[in-house]
């Protein structure tokens, strides 16, 4: 409303000016067809071709993804993944100079298990998409949410990247990849329709039961989307890709990150919503898709045919103060109606943030966040696990009211009885558990169960989401098993640490 | 007296669910004193075609913020939005960019 608005100086005029006769700012000759910015009218040709060559200059600025790589895009089925993969489809029919040179795969996450789809409902999606997905040439793999139950626990921990590329390596790679012109396409290593994968009816059962048993709409959003990041970068490590591509347009993102930090996610606000994402180490998380509205992604969709699936989320028809992800949503595109910078402006905001964890040098799990794999942001520098568990403690008592009201007058402290029998990790051969740790407290005396208590071992923000929910006993196997490792170990940390002659150097005394 | 004019809806992006999921409708505006405008025609699909909860698809006078109009392939804003006088054989899409629908 304000972009026309300001364009006619007397208000009252409006109704009477004929806008169809506006011109394309660009050619200045067709009539526009899309407002994109106040003031920015563009007609459907140069709208597309500021389309693409956004897409294009994303990728050349960032340099992030190298010719030859291989990238998995993950489409979700909706509007800006789908409209991202017919981007890079575009990019690599381009001719010459202006040709992408990366090897695109595709994986879609199949959650409609935990959204209430009906089997045949998902086997009706999931053909759809294959349709698409088929279309493209490249290889793609369907990935139902339920396999999230099979993860290793090497997923909640920081991978060692792959050797640091020099800003001058992309040139190198460039050159090289030329000269070889290799890889101009993968050999579509198709997955067979008739050979998904059978999603056992008790997996999808357990899968609810985790989702449901957060209380809080908002605690359900966040734990779907940790467990949906860590089966694509699983994903992306078993079919041997090294960056993966998401569809976060700068609307989305401006969403999260309001949403981040009412979260209680500030400290990972760098990672969670910037270009690139190198938390796991080995594997980068890239969003090209950042510098596009919605409405832009929606406006390219509808004029040049770009198929989407709608697909049910946990939002769908919910009223718009069911979640903060939802409540945020509501805030910005409602601001956005009057004040149609608001959405770039926290944007811009979120291109300012530096990453915080950027090359953690350290290859401890142990002071990353058992979920989101983010550096831990509870413990000071040098601060015991026991204080980083005073001042979760003591933030989540105090200062968040809104969101104690979810929780009962004690502050649960989220724990589980380990299965572990005592003693079983001595059994294992020592190494990494025990070792010859002479202390005669260690772990092989202690005849109680042992209690893992996850706290520790979470950021603030996830920390949060794991109070919301009934009990930690729902998640699954491949994260509880790493917190009694990680747990085991800052106990034989703190046992031995007298001996220790420099923090971190030597705690595998036992090797 | 303005003539009944037909015109095409189009709904997407997760809008149609509240549309019995149906994506595209034909529908014939009957005819009434003055030229159909948009927002007119807003009232009359709540009151017509809009299956279930409405205040997820209008608010106020308006659509709901976050689900976009195009008349004729053109973004309403180029159009005068809610006083844009409908035409008949219009083509009119609304799609959503909310999340979930
Ligand atoms: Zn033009
Ligand atoms: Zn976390």
């Amino acid at each position: 409303m304000c972009q026309v608005d300001e364009d006619y100086h007397d208000g009252l005029d409006r109704a009477e000016v004929p806008s169809v006769f506006k011109k394309c700012v660009k050619c200045k000759e067709a009539s526009a067809a899309v407002v994109i910015r106040a003031g920015d009218t563009f007609c459907r040709d140069c709208f597309k071709e500021y389309f693409i060559h956004k897409f294009r200059a994303m990728l050349g600025k960032n340099r992030i993804i190298f010719p030859g790589d291989k990238v998995l895009l993950a489409v979700s089925g909706g509007s800006s993944s789908c409209s991202m993969l017919s981007q890079v489809q575009e990019g690599l029919s381009q001719n010459a100079h202006k040709k992408l040179r990366f090897l695109p795969g595709i994986v879609y996450i199949d959650e409609g298990g935990v959204v209430g789809q009906s089997v045949d409902e998902r086997v009706r999606t999931v053909a759809e998409l294959q349709a698409v997905f088929r279309a493209t040439g490249f290889p793609f793999y369907v990935v139902p949410l339920e396999q999230v139950l099979d993860l290793p626990s090497s997923v909640v921990v920081m991978a060692p990247s792959s050797s640091e590329q020099p800003a001058s390596a992309y040139k190198e790679a460039v050159d090289q990849f030329l000269k070889s012109n290799s890889g101009s396409c993968l050999n579509p290593k198709d997955q067979d329709p008739t050979s998904l994968p059978v999603v056992p009816e008790a997996h999808t059962q357990f899968l609810q039961q985790l989702i449901v048993s957060a209380k809080t709409l908002t605690a359900r959003h966040d734990l779907l989307n940790t467990l949906r990041q860590h089966l694509l970068v699983h994903t992306a490590r078993t079919e041997g890709y090294r960056k993966v591509m998401l569809g976060d347009n700068c609307t989305r993102l401006a969403i999260k990150l309001l949403t981040s930090i009412s979260l209680g996610r500030g400290a990972q606000l760098a990672q969670d919503t910037g270009f690139s994402d190198s938390r796991y180490g080995d594997i980068i998380l890239v969003r090209p898709m950042r510098d596009y509205s919605a409405k832009e992604i929606a406006y390219y969709n509808h004029l040049f045919n770009v198929v989407s699936v709608f697909i049910p989320s946990l939002d769908t028809k919910t009223t718009e103060k069911a979640s903060i992800q939802r409540l945020t949503e509501s805030f910005v595109t409602k601001l956005q109606v009057d004040f149609p910078s608001t959405v770039s402006t926290i944007y811009r905001t979120s291109e300012k943030l530096q990453t915080a964890c950027g090359s953690s040098s350290t290859d401890d799990s142990s002071d990353r966040c058992l979920l989101c794999v983010c550096t831990l942001d509870t413990s000071g520098e040098n601060s015991s696990s026991f204080q980083a568990t005073l001042t979760s403690e003591q933030l989540s008592q105090t200062k968040y009211p809104a969101r104690t009201k979810t929780d009962r007058l004690h502050p649960a402290p989220v724990e589980l009885e380990s299965s572990v029998p005592s003693g079983s990790c001595c059994s294992s051969g020592g190494g990494e558990d025990c070792g010859e740790v002479e202390s005669g407290e260690g772990c092989c005396s202690s005849k109680e169960p042992e209690k893992t208590n996850l706290k520790t071992l979470l950021c603030y923000s996830c920390h949060l989401t794991i109070k919301d929910m009934s009990s930690v006993e729902h998640l699954p196997q491949y994260i509880l098993l790493e917190a009694q490792r990680r747990k085991r170990r800052s106990k034989m940390r703190e046992e031995i640490s007298e001996f220790l002659l420099d923090d971190g150097v030597c705690f595998r005394v036992g090797d | 007296m303005a003539a009944p004019i037909a015109i095409h809806l189009e709904f997407g992006g997760g809008a149609e669910l509240l549309f019995n999921g149906v994506k595209e409708h034909h529908v014939t505006l009957p005819s009434q004193s003055e030229p159909w405008d948009l927002k007119q025609l807003l009232v009359w699909i709540q009151r017509n075609l809009l299956k279930e909860r409405p205040e997820l698809f209008v608010q106020g006078e308006s659509v709901r913020p976050g689900i976009l109009v195009l008349i004729n392939d053109a973004d309403w804003e180029l159009m005068g939005e809610l006083d844009y006088q409908l035409q008949d054989q219009d083509n009119i899409v609304f799609i959503s960019t909310l999340h979930g629908g």
